[in-house]
């Protein structure tokens, strides 16, 4: 069964018919030739093929490509502008965060989408938004460190761009009534 | 590739429900975190799917005049984290959305999905029944309302009747308007890991330091998840102690119905009942407006 889903990945509009037994990420990967993300698990475990949808999170090995109908995709290959890392991508490279590189990719995207928040995060939240990625060199320390240079980079100087829905990232101080 | 034969769409409820009722081999799918894992093990197979992703009247969480809250079955884990309602009213339920999967998986996975899977372990399942959570089931044929205590039947077997939808979460005001709550999730790795033992607990305090109410949901204690109201009426009327936190730590293990599986022993998970559960309760009543205890 097929299915024709239209929708835009890394700035680029795209339009064509996928199995519907397909995942996103085998869409990405064998259709549109983006095999900078990452196949780790299959199951949602380990965050490597992780991409951003509509600027949020999500594990592309477990979202049926048909879901991608409409919506707007960032993958690690259009992180980078004008072949400039992203200030994302130069923290990573700036604190020794990246050894074999497997995870690298689901990383930066993750730290992206915080670091386009706007919003400070404390090091435990921090670790939270981050602990959907399985990393078997680093020991997290340097992703850590590196993320939480991003972050504030982006926060001081507006530097990065913007793929996210504003409120994904909610503030936490938002109380009812303010929606 | 995921071995799915079928594939529709449903756009409006009453599309779902007669797709439903046309052909009732046809599985719901919402964020697919529980039925794309079964898919890929192949617990699952030729599966014909129903996605109700985007039926947009089913992911709302609302405070109605009522005082009802109403959660949508498609509000994601990451809503749960963060809406104003749930964090004003029942904020145990953020605290149990926040300690499930990782930031990807609450992103996407819906609490209808967590509800309808069936699973002891499912983080959001003790807080509900601590909070006497009511589920509303609606297929072409009507609807229903049913507690969330007699919705899970077994291990991964809940009464969903065929060609039914889960459409509505409800918590009525009598059992959130002055509780304070907390839910600990024990487990072995502090994120994406599933439950050992999830603990909910919620009270009400009289005069400052008298446990006027208190409710225990417990998740992986037992094929299902439970409460325990032999601790919960032990604990009525009892200024608060740790003497009476100890005996309703005590009391809850009689309730449970434990068993050794990889993750744990019958005996560690009934130590660790005795244990977290008055901690939980400590820090409910501390919600609730009542003092530390030592
Ligand atoms: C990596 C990973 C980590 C996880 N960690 C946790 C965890 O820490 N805690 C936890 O509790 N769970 C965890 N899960 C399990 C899963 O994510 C949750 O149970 C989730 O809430 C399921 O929701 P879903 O929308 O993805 O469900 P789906 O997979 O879409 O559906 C699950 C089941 O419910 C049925 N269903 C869904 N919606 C409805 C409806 N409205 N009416 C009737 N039937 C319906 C489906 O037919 C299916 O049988 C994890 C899963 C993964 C992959
Ligand atoms: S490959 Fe998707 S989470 Fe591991
Ligand atoms: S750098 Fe190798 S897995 Fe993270």
């Amino acid at each position: 069964m097929r299915k024709k889903i239209a929708l835009t990945v890394n700035g680029k509009a795209e339009s064509f018919e996928v199995d519907v037994r397909e995942s996103l990420l085998e869409v990405l990967r064998n259709t549109l030739g983006y095999t900078g993300v990452k196949k780790g698990c299959g199951v949602g475990e380990c965050g490597a093929c992780s991409v951003l949808i509509d600027g949020v999170p999500i594990d592309s090995c477990i979202y049926l490509a048909v879901w991608a109908d409409g919506k707007t995709i960032l993958t690690i290959e259009g992180v980078a502008q004008d072949g400039e890392l992203s200030p994302v991508q130069q923290a990573f490279v700036d604190e020794g965060a990246v050894q074999c590189g497997f995870c690298t990719p689901g990383l930066v995207l993750t730290t992206t989408a915080l670091a386009e928040s706007g919003r400070e995060y404390t090091k435990d939240e921090l670790k939270r938004e981050l602990s959907g990625h399985f990393c078997r060199c680093t020991g997290y320390q340097n992703i850590v460190k590196a993320a939480e240079k991003a972050i504030e980079t982006c926060r001081h100087d507006g530097s990065c761009g913007n793929h996210h829905p504003a409120d994904h990232y909610h503030d936490p101080e938002k109380q009812e009534g303010s929606t | 590739m995921y071995d799915i034969q079928n594939y529709q769409e449903a756009l409006t409820l009453s599309e779902a429900t007669e797709t439903l009722t046309r052909n009732p081999r046809m599985r719901i799918i919402a964020g697919g975190t529980d039925l794309l894992i079964k898919l890929h093990g192949g617990q699952i197979e030729a599966a014909e799917l129903l996605s109700i992703r985007n039926i947009e009247a089913l992911s709302h969480i609302e405070k109605r005049p009522d005082g009802v809250i109403s959660i949508g079955p498609l509000a994601t884990f990451t809503q749960m984290t963060q809406d104003p309602v749930i964090k004003a009213h029942v904020p145990i339920l953020a605290e149990a959305a926040v300690s499930m999967g990782g930031p990807q998986i609450r992103n996407i996975a819906t609490i209808g999905g967590n509800v309808c899977n069936g699973a002891t372990s499912a983080d959001s399942a003790s807080s509900l029944f601590a909070l006497e959570a009511e589920l509303v089931l609606i297929s072409s044929r009507g609807s229903r309302v049913l507690p969330i205590s007699e919705f899970y039947l077994g291990p991964g077997k809940v009464d969903l009747r065929a060609g039914e939808i889960l459409t509505e979460i409800r918590i009525l005001p009598r059992h959130y308007v002055g509780f304070g709550g907390h839910y600990i999730k024990f487990a072995m790795r502090k994120a994406m890991d599933i439950a050992t033992l999830g603990v909910a607990v919620l009270c009400k305090l009289e005069a400052g330091n008298i446990l006027a109410e208190v409710k225990i949901g417990l998740g992986v204690a037992g094929p299902t998840p439970l409460r325990c109201f032999e601790a919960e009426a032990y604990a009525v009327g009892k200024a608060v102690s740790t003497d009476v936190l100890n005996e309703v730590g005590r009391l809850a293990i009689r309730s449970a119905k434990a068993r050794t599986s990889w993750r744990a022993s019958k005996e560690y998970r009934e130590h660790l009942i005795q244990e977290l559960v008055p901690r939980a309760l400590r820090e409910a009543i501390v919600q609730a407006g009542g003092g530390e205890i030592a």
